[in-house]
């Protein structure tokens, strides 16, 4: 096989965490000029082990070698030094200089003691014409689009010297054709002898565009396997250690009766409709999905149907009400709940106890409160009752909510916003960001509550949710809803090219 | 340990720390001057201790307090009132002038002075809450404006329209007296001094804070919104009205803040009334951790600390080495806190880890 040294080998890397083992005995080779994929689910230890990687960490015990020396990091700059860079997931640029000077931030080049924009805009030239990553050194970055701006960030590393590209879940924000613009730069950069290190958990995109995939599962390495000898479920399989389960929901529940009208709802933001002509009906029992690519009106329909936002056209009925001009609590006393997709920014108090956690957006109703006064009683029986029939780890209601781990905070919402027994629940992104075996639990949970009548709206980055769950399932593209789909039939392939616009409406 | 107990001892670490690293500030300032800080402090603390003394730093930290509790309920929001100077010194002039018109039987006369320092503080904080709304300008900076606009305001309509005519000879600029019954008797006289009996009313006033803001959903909402104002909004909460419900709130309390001088000392609105309390109010706060008991010992460290320093200017000693000490206290609490805060969140998440592991184990217990 292959006779060089390996650009990157990490052996036995160990790192432990006050109560949680980060990582254990991880193992990982990555050979020069390679696109090497670290796939896991969110938590198994990918961005600790890159951090480890980066010098951010330092690991308590194995051994990191770069191009066959052994060497330890005490800080990002050692890592640099050894021709590693970092291209973080969230952008770290500022939106009001240039590419340019973005670029040499905290590497400034100098003449004399003055600063020497000429030399770092030929070498930035180079650089793009050498690498195949176009950009203008003179534009301000405020103007790039977000795929233009991941390559701002790649520049950044390259102009330090790295050879060796760590890429963490670059594609999480890029829309479908940057993907592929990505991917494109990617193999340029490796046709140059840049080795690339790809942490995903979109399993197709690691299928498309890795040499190698090493898989993470809870801190343990468990293998490292070629593309052309896998399938994604397969690949899945391996990351979760088991079968998957499926979210399918068995027979149907849904009814006549209607919950949730929306009608020719459109949003304008600024001069732009977010949201046009949006139409469609939740009935009792009955799970509708909205398929797409996010940020295609999903935050303008939830935000319309919560009383987050007024509508310039058309109207929502809550059964025979029209709530169109209802305010949020309004509409919540009616019985919509919400599950937001952010659940750190929309839906919890960090610093606060759980019990006040779950009493957020029910704090007007019992057992919270009676008249002007909070239940405090009321609050700790009813958290009780969530963290038990929810299975919120927790050493009790008084926690505050930052101490929970992503799952369980995910639950204690869940669990609120279930418990209250609405009659609509809007839920964005439910199981994102929580391991497998919740995600099992909250699916169940969901189904039991559609055989009881509920009417649900679910928003998804996860396509096997979606028709796995749904009854009903629509896409949404460029704010309007552009395809009534049967979930007994569809693909996810299929799927997807209706969200990316491919293929245009047919049963709309 | 019981964690309860371990949780509670650290956070008296905070005032602990402050009030120790205020005194070896102070020293070391008392040194670089030539003074001698172990006389100085022994003087300012067997002073201090006399009855008076203590009568005399209860009355000073009682308008503290009501303006530690006014900033505080803005602070609860993320609002920042820097407007509560202005809101008192305007709501003492009016409520002075008002009461003085007025022949009212006791305790009518003395409510309906409150009520109109009640109203003009809310009024004059109000403004404040309603361009953050309508017009999105931020509350500090509009709050100061309306401090100068409130100094102004009262200078020009004192000296025109709420004058009490002069007498020969006369030099004070002052409105007319209130008459006998819109003034509160002293509660005891201690020392020589009068303790003054707005203090039951103070007290009070801490209690209906304390519950509005911990027991109350208006007081939850208040909270929520100022704690994460997203979250807030997508659970039914207005953060418009919110923003103008708190200002009239505190405003209201911050009307309150001149009573106690009002009614028990000047019984009239004088050139020499106390100015600068809003200020000391927004120390207090901080101090005192936006919590009405916290406060309290906020206001009585800072009463007391104005009173004692009042020997060193008879040991020939600057007084004003005393705002030093003060400005420490404040710093050192804001910095303390959130050290200990940071421990105590950190032993949280240990915890939340644990229940994590037993539930765990449970589950796997279960499935063997």
């Amino acid at each position: 096989m292959d006779e060089r040294a390996p650009a990157v080998e990490l052996k036995a890397i160990t790192k432990t965490f006050p109560g949680v083992v980060a990582n254990d005995d991880v193992n990982l080779t990555v050979m020069p000029g390679e696109i090497h994929a670290v796939v896991g689910e969110n938590g198994a230890g990918k961005s600790t082990l890159m951090k480890i990687l980066y010098g951010m960490i330092r690991p308590d015990g194995g051994t990191i070698s770069v191009n066959g020396r052994e060497i330890r990091f005490r800080s990002p700059k050692d890592a640099i030094a050894s021709g590693i860079g970092m291209v973080h997931q969230h952008f770290m640029l500022a939106t009001n200089l240039t590419v340019l000077e973005n670029v040499v931030l905290g590497s400034e080049p100098t003449h004399g003691g003055v600063l020497d924009f000429d030399a770092a805009r030929e070498r930035i030239r180079d650089l793009s014409k050498t690498y195949g990553v176009p950009l203008d050194p003179d534009r301000i970055v405020e103007d790039l689009a977000v795929g233009e701006r991941q390559r701002v960030e790649i520049l950044k590393v390259l102009y330090r010297g790295a050879r060796i590209l760590i890429l963490d879940e670059p594609t999480a924000v890029l829309v479908p054709q940057e993907v592929e613009e990505l991917f494109r730069n990617l193999r340029d950069l490796k046709d140059r002898g840049v080795t690339i290190i790809f942490i995903s958990h979109k399993l197709d995109e690691v299928l498309d565009i890795a040499d190698s995939i090493t898989v993470i599962r809870a801190g343990h390495t468990v293998a490292t396997v070629k593309p052309q000898s896998v399938t994604a479920r397969q690949l899945a399989e391996l990351m979760v250690g088991s079968e998957l389960p499926t979210p399918e929901t068995r027979e149907s529940t849904v009814t006549d009766e209607v919950m949730l009208s929306v009608r020719d709802v459109g949003v304008r933001v600024g001069e732009r409709w977010t949201l046009q002509d949006v139409t469609f009906d939740i009935r009792r029992g009955e799970i509708v999905g909205i398929a797409g690519v996010e940020g295609n009106g999903q935050r303008e329909l939830v935000d319309a149907i919560m009383g987050m936002r007024s509508p310039q056209q058309g109207s929502i009925h809550l059964g025979d009400a029209d709530i169109t001009r209802w305010s949020s609590r309004r509409r919540r006393e009616a019985g919509i709940g919400y599950v937001p997709e952010d659940r750190q920014l929309r839906g919890l108090l960090l610093p606060s106890p759980l019990w006040e956690n779950a009493m957020l957006g029910k704090q007007t109703m019992p057992p919270f409160s009676s008249g002007p006064w909070i239940n405090r009683r009321g609050a700790h029986q009813r958290t009780d009752e969530v963290i038990h029939a929810y299975h919120v780890a927790t050493p009790g209601p008084d926690t505050s909510a930052f101490a929970l781990s992503g799952g369980n905070q995910q639950k204690l919402i869940l669990g609120r916003e279930m418990i209250a027994e609405p009659k609509v629940l809007i839920a964005a992104q439910p199981t994102r960001g929580i391991d497998v075996g919740a995600q099992a639990a909250v699916w169940e949970q969901i189904r039991r509550a559609r055989a009881a009548g509920l009417a649900l709206l679910l928003i998804s980055a996860d396509l096997e949710e979606l028709i796995g769950l749904s009854d009903t399932l629509y896409v949404i593209l460029r704010g309007a809803l552009v395809a009534k789909l049967d979930p007994a039939t569809v693909t996810p392939e299929e799927l997807g090219s209706y969200m990316t616009g491919a293929r245009e409406a047919a049963s709309a | 340990m019981n964690t309860r107990v371990k949780v509670a001892l650290l956070w008296l670490l905070v005032p602990v720390s402050a009030i120790v690293l205020a005194l070896v500030v102070s020293s070391l300032v008392l040194i670089i001057i030539g003074e001698n800080p172990v006389s100085a402090f022994r003087s300012m603390a067997s002073y201090g201790t006399q009855p008076n003394s203590l009568a005399s730093m209860v009355n000073r930290a009682v308008p503290l307090y009501v303006a530690g509790l006014a900033v505080a309920i803005g602070f609860k929001m993320n609002l920042f009132n820097i407007g509560v100077e202005g809101q008192y010194r305007l709501a003492a002039l009016l409520s002075a002038a008002a009461g003085a018109a007025v022949s009212l039987p006791a305790p009518l006369h003395i409510a309906f002075i409150m009520l109109v320092a009640m109203a003009v503080g809310a009024f004059w904080a109000g403004v404040a809450g309603v361009l953050r709304v309508k017009r999105g300008v931020h509350e500090v900076v509009s709050t100061i404006m309306l401090n100068f606009i409130a100094t102004g305001l009262g200078a020009y309509l004192l000296a025109n329209y709420l004058r009490k005519p002069r007498l020969p000879n006369e030099l004070i600029i002052q409105t007319r007296p209130i008459p006998p019954s819109g003034g509160l008797p002293s509660l005891a006289v201690v020392g020589g001094e009068d303790l003054r009996s707005f203090l039951v009313i103070a007290i009070a006033l801490g209690i209906v804070v304390y519950v509005l803001i911990w027991r109350t959903r208006f007081g939850y909402d208040l909270r929520a919104t100022g704690i994460n104002p997203e979250a807030a909004r997508a659970s039914g909460i207005d953060p418009n009205r919110m923003v103008v419900r708190t200002m009239l709130i505190s405003g209201a309390i911050a009307g309150l803040i001149g009573m106690s001088d009002l009614f028990g000392f000047f019984h009239a609105y004088t050139l020499d009334f106390p100015t600068g309390l809003g200020f000391d109010g927004i120390a207090v706060a901080l101090v005192g951790l936006n919590h009405p008991a916290g406060i309290a010992v906020a206001a009585l460290l800072f009463g007391w600390v104005d009173r004692a320093a009042q020997i060193l200017d008879l040991e020939g000693i600057p007084k004003e080495v005393i705002i030093i000490t003060k400005g420490v206290i404040i710093l050192s609490v804001v910095v303390a806190y959130e050290v200990v805060r940071r421990i105590v969140q950190a032993q949280e998440i240990k915890a939340a880890a644990e229940a994590t592991r037993k539930l765990e184990a449970q589950k796997e217990a279960v499935a063997a």
